[in-house]
């Protein structure tokens, strides 16, 4: 018997305002273009639903039935960021690209900014009109719009998001530090679509803020296009910190060509449901990713992450770790897919998911998914579920160390393998000080706890 | 009294391992628990120290004239209870250094004062590092991980030293030593002798006596104490063989 897909609310908005929508925004050729094929995409497949494979014990699909606004139009640069936002890492230099409510957020939008050695950043729309032949390269060709109804629904309706532009040879010095807000009452559905552009032999450390600034809901949903060119290397963070009430999609695609590197690390600290996919094709000989993730999850939280490594090309070399910690009734899903095509022989991939359960009622889902056809090939997985180690926590309480303070020491102790891999120091620094607090439940006296964080003018002591 | 057990009865998961042991601590004594495997003396150390799924049935355990039953671990290792493990756990992530001033920060808390100043921190270390011939190298990695049999049971007389207990209970903390690494260990632990405090040295062979010169060696067999004496027991006890208290117990 076929059964027929109910329409959720989401989906049936979204439908009957595409037409009106489309008048509004852009008629620049490639946006428009996609944002029709897009849009049928959405018609014909609908949203995802829990009978999806890949959204199978998704919590995210249960939101689809609200009332959502669709966040259309930029907000008026009033305050600068820094007014509205504080940021947690010190000692840290970045350039700030903001957004608002899923727009480009700056004094002056419409024209894009240029930094040292011909590095450009700026608003999406405007770089398909300044540099339409650069943007045309690659906008949609790395991501596909078509993976299910919500990539569908962020390539028809996004209304703006950022793009950089690293020319060839270029060693970006400080990073680039996106900090996505989202501040808006009556449950805004905000969609954004980034492109960034690293060229041969460049460098760029960019950074990937997500954060709450207040307790309204919202649903974000994000795709972000990555070329790195020959040769080039990529540092990308995400750091999440959103609220209870927000629910987030990360697409992320990064495209890498011959000898190129990326390193991922994916900081998780907070949000209501979070889902996170990364898909990365190692496009070009030599190429290496490496990607790693920390999750720190509680109350009714959901993280999922959905990690693709496509291995497109001999040679190429990827190491995947992500580690989660799941209290009270939080959830997790891990599917990491490691797939290896035919020509692609010398190919060293590796997969490892832990994941440690405070409660009976937490639970994760994790599962590899290995699709090889090649036969030279270096492949492992591995995943773990456990709890803490009731060993090591009665021999530290033996020493004096209370059962709370041991318990912090442990999970940090557990996360530290993943964040002791950031090669930046004092991102390092403030990504585990982050990870300490968020531990601890949010303190910020500092002095007596056993975790010795570091805040701006006290240096961490070992 | 010190330390004072009193018809005690120990169960895990129901079934009892400890059955009516009697011992009495005064300050500045050492007691030496001699026993064949399985007769239950890391089961003994492990209801002093309060681990979880101990349970006591019977009995009380007074320490300083008071029943400590109910105290959790951590108020029994700050009201100056030490157990030196019959195997050191790895908390690999956790470095030794931050353990060890953690858990020293921790008991002075718990006494009602500040946190030891990073030199004097160093200072005492470096000092205590001495007492044992523990390497830099191993206070720089994390606890226990990669460390050898012998470095860890130096590592557990180490702490001991940093922490100045008032009851030391030692469990075979000689097995798997080599002489020399045997007689660090016992010069750490008698330099720490006083009459402020006491120890309990729990071993099943006599050799470590040679080096630690106990005032009481108690024989245990099958959950308690079947036969005390002077240190000339333990020499008796080694030259008979368990056998010997077998027949003892069956007389
Ligand atoms: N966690 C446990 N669960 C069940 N039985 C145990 C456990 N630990 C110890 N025992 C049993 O208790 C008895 C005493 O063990 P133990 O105290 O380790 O002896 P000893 O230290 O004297 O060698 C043994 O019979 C052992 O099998
Ligand atoms: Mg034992």
């Amino acid at each position: 018997m076929k059964t027929i897909q109910k329409h959720n609310r989401l989906q049936s908005s979204l439908l009957s305002s595409f037409p009106q929508r489309v008048k509004e925004v852009d008629n620049h050729s490639a946006i428009s273009v996609l944002r029709q094929k897009a849009f049928e995409k959405l018609k014909t497949t609908g949203l995802p639903g829990n009978k999806d494979e890949r959204w199978r014990n998704s919590l995210l699909t249960a939101i689809f039935d609200r009332e959502f606004l669709l966040q259309t139009k930029a907000e008026p640069y009033q305050k600068s960021i820094n007014e509205l936002f504080e940021c947690e890492i010190y000692n840290f230099h970045a350039e700030i690209i903001s957004m608002l409510n899923g727009h480009y957020y700056a004094k002056d939008p419409d024209n894009l900014r240029e930094l040292d050695n011909g590095v450009l950043t700026g608003s999406i729309l405007t770089a398909q009109k300044n540099l339409p032949e650069l943007f045309d390269k690659h906008f949609g060709r790395i991501g596909d719009y078509g993976q299910d109804g919500l990539t569908a629904a962020n390539t028809a309706f996004f209304s703006d998001g950022i793009f950089v532009y690293v020319p060839d040879g270029v060693e970006v010095r400080d990073a680039l530090q996106l900090i996505k807000m989202v501040n808006k009452t009556g449950n805004p559905f905000v969609v954004s679509r980034n492109l960034i552009i690293l060229g041969k032999s460049s460098k760029l450390v960019f950074m990937h803020c997500d954060d709450s600034i207040n307790h309204l809901s919202a649903f974000i949903n994000t795709f972000t296009e990555i070329f790195v060119d020959e040769n080039a290397s990529l540092e990308l963070y995400k750091m999440q910190n959103l609220n209870d009430e927000t629910a987030l999609l990360n697409n992320t695609f990064i495209r890498q060509e011959k000898d190129s590197s990326s390193k991922v690390n994916v900081i998780t600290l907070n949000g209501g449901k979070i889902r996170n996919e990364i898909n990365v094709d190692l496009q070009g000989e030599g190429a290496v990713t490496n990607l790693n993730g920390v999750y720190l999850m509680d109350k009714s939280q959901q993280i999922d992450n959905q990690v693709y490594i496509n291995h497109l090309a001999p040679h190429c070399d990827s190491k995947t770790i992500f580690k989660g910690v799941l209290d009270d009734q939080a959830t997790g899903i891990f599917n990491g897919y490691i797939f290896v095509e035919r020509d692609a022989q010398k190919t060293n991939a590796f997969q490892q998911n832990n994941n440690i359960l405070m409660t009976s009622d937490a639970r994760v889902d994790t599962m590899p998914f290995l699709e090889i056809y090649a036969d030279d090939v270096k492949c492992s997985h591995g995943a773990t579920v456990g709890q803490l180690d009731e060993k090591a926590r009665f021999y530290m309480m033996q020493r004096g160390i209370s059962s709370e303070d041991a318990r912090l020491l442990l999970m940090n102790a557990f996360t530290s393998e993943v964040t002791s891999k950031i090669g930046i120091e004092p991102l390092r620094i403030s990504i585990e000080d982050m990870i300490k607090k968020r531990l601890r439940g949010e303190l910020s006296i500092c002095d007596r706890c056993v975790l010795h964080c570091s805040v701006p003018d006290k240096p961490v002591e070992f | 009294m010190l330390l004072n057990i009193k018809n005690l009865h120990v169960a895990i998961n129901g079934k009892e391992i400890i059955k009516g042991f009697n011992l009495g601590v005064n300050y500045g004594e050492v007691h030496a628990i001699m026993g064949p495997n399985g007769t239950g003396k890391s089961t003994l150390a492990a209801a002093i120290t309060g681990r979880e799924g101990y349970e006591i049935t019977k009995g009380v355990i007074e320490y300083k004239g008071r029943d400590i039953t109910e105290l959790t671990p951590d108020q029994r290792a700050n009201e100056g209870i030490f157990l030196s493990f019959q195997y050191p756990v790895e908390i690999p992530g956790v470095s030794m250094i931050n353990f060890i001033r953690t858990a020293l920060n921790a008991q002075r808390a718990y006494k009602g004062h500040d946190p030891v100043k990073p030199a004097e921190f160093l200072k005492i270390m470096e000092e205590k590092k001495k007492l044992v011939d523990i390497q830099t190298r191993l206070t720089k990695r994390s606890v226990n991980e990669g460390f050898s049999g012998g470095e860890k049971k130096k590592n557990e007389i180490f702490q001991m030293a940093m922490l100045n207990p008032q009851l030391g209970i030692l469990d075979e903390t000689d097995s798997g030593l080599d002489i020399d690494a045997l007689k660090v260990v016992a010069r750490g632990v008698n330099s720490l002798r006083s009459d402020k405090n006491a120890f309990i040295v729990i071993t099943h062979y006599q050799r470590l006596l040679d080096y630690i010169i106990p005032d009481f060696v108690h024989v245990m067999w099958d959950g308690r104490i079947v036969k005390s004496g002077g240190k000339g027991l333990a020499l008796q006890l080694e030259e008979k063989g368990y056998e010997w208290v077998k027949e003892l117990v069956e007389e």
